[in-house]
């Protein structure tokens, strides 16, 4: 199977094409069969890679299928610059690749019923497989040009999938608005590739690493290259993961349907941006403002995130921010080092934020596509799957043990209470975490308990299907045990299996802030830790239970009385509308006054009619010779005779005058 | 023997003749008659380069413009004809469909 480690993208390629050339006539049935055989075997396909690369002792696998860009150095051999199929596999690969294949296939299944009444069926699973696609290519990627491949790929696939319901004003805006966005971001993780290879000559991973690791680190402050280059590629980063300031797409990307929500937005392609400085960690190491700004963004990305999904309406808004914030507790983890802390966070919240986005799904599918929290209450009893999955997936992104969020959110809020001047970190992502408990028990008090808030002649509430079900069971089944792989880090004298499966990707590079403590006074600590967080959350959740089951009233009281703070909160933060008056009104003015008024209108369109004008005017003028007149055209052609005569006779002409003479 | 340079000019001065005759005149069965002159006085040309050189081709060429000038004549006379019918006129300047 590592031989042919392309055949675990190629199929949802495959599966993409066919359905979208062929699929637009065929019945719901075939179109189910290719999409899911063909993300179903990528997974199994992935299965089997896994299960050789752990056979072969967890080497690095590097493989080179065919060259894409070759410049060969004429004067001395060898290449320039090389930009491969290449794929690697190696234990990050490993983690992402089973992430993105096991939960996209169940994501596709839940599609089968999600979407079974919806039109462009086959479209949405080309579009989804084709995603798929993209995201392996990402992940199995050995360089940075094949990353930057799918990288870009998943862009879009992002687009096409929140822009599905392209009829709808607001949802083509949202994707356009992702598109442009990203784009942005994208700009800056080119400019990193440039300076990296002109400063190492290779993209290659491995050559890359290898070349980088023995360079001196640049301390705080410092810019050199590491800091440049890491500053460049984490914009990149900051675009796809919806990190502060271009997370503005995120939100508005759930115009999207719901399976696309969890799985682009949610899962997967949103992580690819920890992915990447995960995988660029030797780089980010070098530098530590880079470190610095990482573990900043993320943390304030985090806090800000939460802070506006307390007060959303939108049980899928709400989600979106809760995305944001938890992608930033990832960056948080790996720009206090801890990496594999990330990534495990990574992996975890794949699980219960895909099982939330798809519980919501499930919802709103029960509600008839009611998205307002407002209108929903008293759910819990008519949808007992939905609600108890859901349940244990907010359990989990609140961090109560022994659900996977504990673990993973406890290993980053330990490093980032590890690394030194890291307690103001630690802090905030404290506070965030009881937010976090706060909107998400908000969220499951409003939707599932309380009286009902909707019409019941209106609305028939039912059960979804069990293509839909079976996945959020899984999903639930993963969120509960998805954490025990760092479990026995807790017990005196365990070790963290995720870490030391990890580690020799990462290396040392996490070690920094434990290794000062003995090993019984990190695991004391972290316990302590473990108990504050775990009480913060209580303190969200009983928050939230006050605040929403026992005094329903008292909210609105709150937000009165709090009134500019919530309306600020309430528009988040008029980060939107700042951006519009801030970059998008000064471009629309500069396009339309500057660019079509006087640059396409007066200079281009003027030259073009310029030339007609002088054309035509030419033509005024010569047409007079043609008179129409017969006996002046004779005369013209006696004319050009006698010319033709004088010619060619020119020189008999001049000797018999200069005889004469 | 009449040297033949005494023939050049003569056809010369015929093709003048025609070709001033052409450009004034206004009926266009004179206009006509004036090709006819131009091109025996080509004709009249290729004779005499014919047999002072000793040579056959010119004689031959002769031939060729006779031939040609025959279907002119028919040919031109049809349009004559047409014109005289639709236009009650012989007159050149009446025939300006091509004008502006």
């Amino acid at each position: 199977m590592l031989d042919i480690l392309w055949i675990i993208p190629l199929l949802p390629l495959l599966g993409a094409a066919i359905n979208g050339l062929f699929g637009k006539t065929w019945p719901n049935k075939i179109v189910n069969t290719v999409a899911l055989s063909a993300t179903g075997l990528s997974f199994l396909g992935a299965l089997e890679a896994v299960r050789e690369f752990f056979e072969q002792g967890q080497k690095l696998v590097h493989k080179e299928f065919f060259d894409w860009i070759v410049i060969p150095n004429l004067v001395s051999g060898g290449n320039l610059f090389r930009a491969g199929f290449d794929l690697q596999m190696d234990q990050l690969t490993v983690v992402m690749v089973l992430v993105v294949t096991g939960v996209g296939f169940l994501i596709h299944i839940y599609s089968t019923g999600y979407m079974s009444h919806e039109g462009g069926y086959y479209r949405f699973f080309s579009y989804l497989n084709l995603f798929m696609f993209f995201m392996l290519i990402l992940v199995l990627a050995a360089n940075y040009v094949l990353l930057f491949v799918g990288w870009e790929g998943v862009g879009l696939a992002s687009y096409l999938l929140i822009g599905f319901y392209f009829l709808k004003k607001s949802a083509s805006d949202a994707g356009k608005k992702a598109f442009i966005v990203n784009r942005i971001g994208d700009f800056g993780f080119m400019l990193g590739m440039f300076l990296l290879f002109k400063t190492f000559g290779t993209l290659d991973f491995t050559q890359l690493f290898a070349k980088a690791a023995p360079w001196s680190h640049e301390s705080w402050g410092v810019f050199g290259t590491f800091t440049g280059a890491c500053l460049l590629l984490f914009t990149g980063a900051c675009g796809k993961s919806a990190q502060l300031p271009l997370y503005v797409w995120l939100p508005d990307a759930m115009e999207g349907p719901t399976p696309v929500s969890a799985l682009i937005h949610a899962a997967t392609m949103v992580t690819a941006g920890v992915y990447v400085v995960a995988r660029s960690h030797i780089l980010f190491t070098h530098s530590e403002t880079a470190m610095v700004v990482v573990a900043i963004v993320g943390c304030a990305t985090a806090f800000f995130a939460a802070t506006i999904g307390l007060v959303q309406t939108d049980i899928k808004k709400v989600l979106a921010y809760s995305t944001v914030s938890q992608l930033g507790y990832m960056f948080l983890g790996c720009g206090v080092g801890a990496f594999g802390a990330g990534i495990f966070h990574l992996m975890t919240h794949a699980f219960f934020k895909a099982l939330l986005f798809l519980a919501a799904g499930s919802v709103i599918h029960a509600m008839g596509g009611e998205q307002d929290m407002r209108h929903m209450g008293g759910l819990s009893k008519k949808i007992k799957w939905t609600y108890a999955t859901m349940l244990i997936a907010t359990l989990a992104i609140a961090g109560f043990p022994p659900l996977a969020g504990f673990f993973s959110k406890d290993s980053i809020l330990g490093a980032a209470f590890q690394i030194p001047g890291g307690h103001p970190l630690y802090a905030v992502g404290l506070l965030t975490a009881l937010l976090t408990s706060f909107y998400m028990f908000r969220l499951i008090f409003l939707t599932f308990h309380g009286k009902q808030r909707y019409d019941e002649h209106h609305v028939h509430v039912h059960e979804s299907p069990w293509s839909m079900l079976g996945p959020l069971v899984i999903l639930a089944i993963l969120s509960i045990v998805g954490g025990w792989l760092a479990a026995p880090a807790f017990l005196p004298g365990g070790t963290d299996h995720f870490a030391n499966f990890l580690a020799p990707v990462f290396g040392g590079a996490h070690a920094e802030g434990e290794a000062a403590l003995s090993e019984a006074a990190a695991h004391s600590l972290e316990l302590t830790l473990a108990v504050v967080a775990v009480f913060a959350a209580l303190i969200g959740l009983l928050t939230a239970f006050w605040l929403y089951l026992r005094q329903p009233g008292k909210p609105a009281e709150i937000a009165k009385s709090l009134k500019p703070v919530y309306d600020t909160l309430y528009n988040k933060y008029y980060v939107d509308e700042a951006y519009g008056a801030a970059i998008v009104k000064p471009l629309l003015s500069l396009s339309t006054n500057v660019l079509w008024k006087i640059i396409d209108v007066e200079a281009i369109d003027g030259t073009v009619n310029g030339i007609a004008h002088g054309a035509t005017a030419t033509g005024d003028v010569t047409r007079r010779t043609q008179s129409g007149n017969t006996r002046s055209y004779a005369v013209w052609v006696v004319v050009g005779a006698l010319a033709i005569l004088i010619i060619v006779f020119w020189p008999a002409i001049r000797a018999l005058a200069g005889g004469a003479q | 023997m009449v040297p033949t340079h005494y023939y050049l000019i003569l056809s010369a001065v015929l093709f003048g003749l025609g070709a001033v005759a052409f450009v004034f005149k206004r009926n266009i069965i004179t206009i006509f008659m004036s090709i006819e002159l131009m091109l025996n006085a080509v004709n009249l040309a290729f004779v005499a380069f014919s047999q002072a050189f000793g040579k056959v081709e010119g004689q031959v060429f002769v031939l060729f413009v006779i031939v040609v000038a025959a279907a002119e004549a028919a040919v031109g006379l049809g349009i004559i004809i047409l014109i005289q019918r639709n236009r009650q006129s012989l007159n050149i300047e009446k025939v300006n469909l091509l004008k502006l």
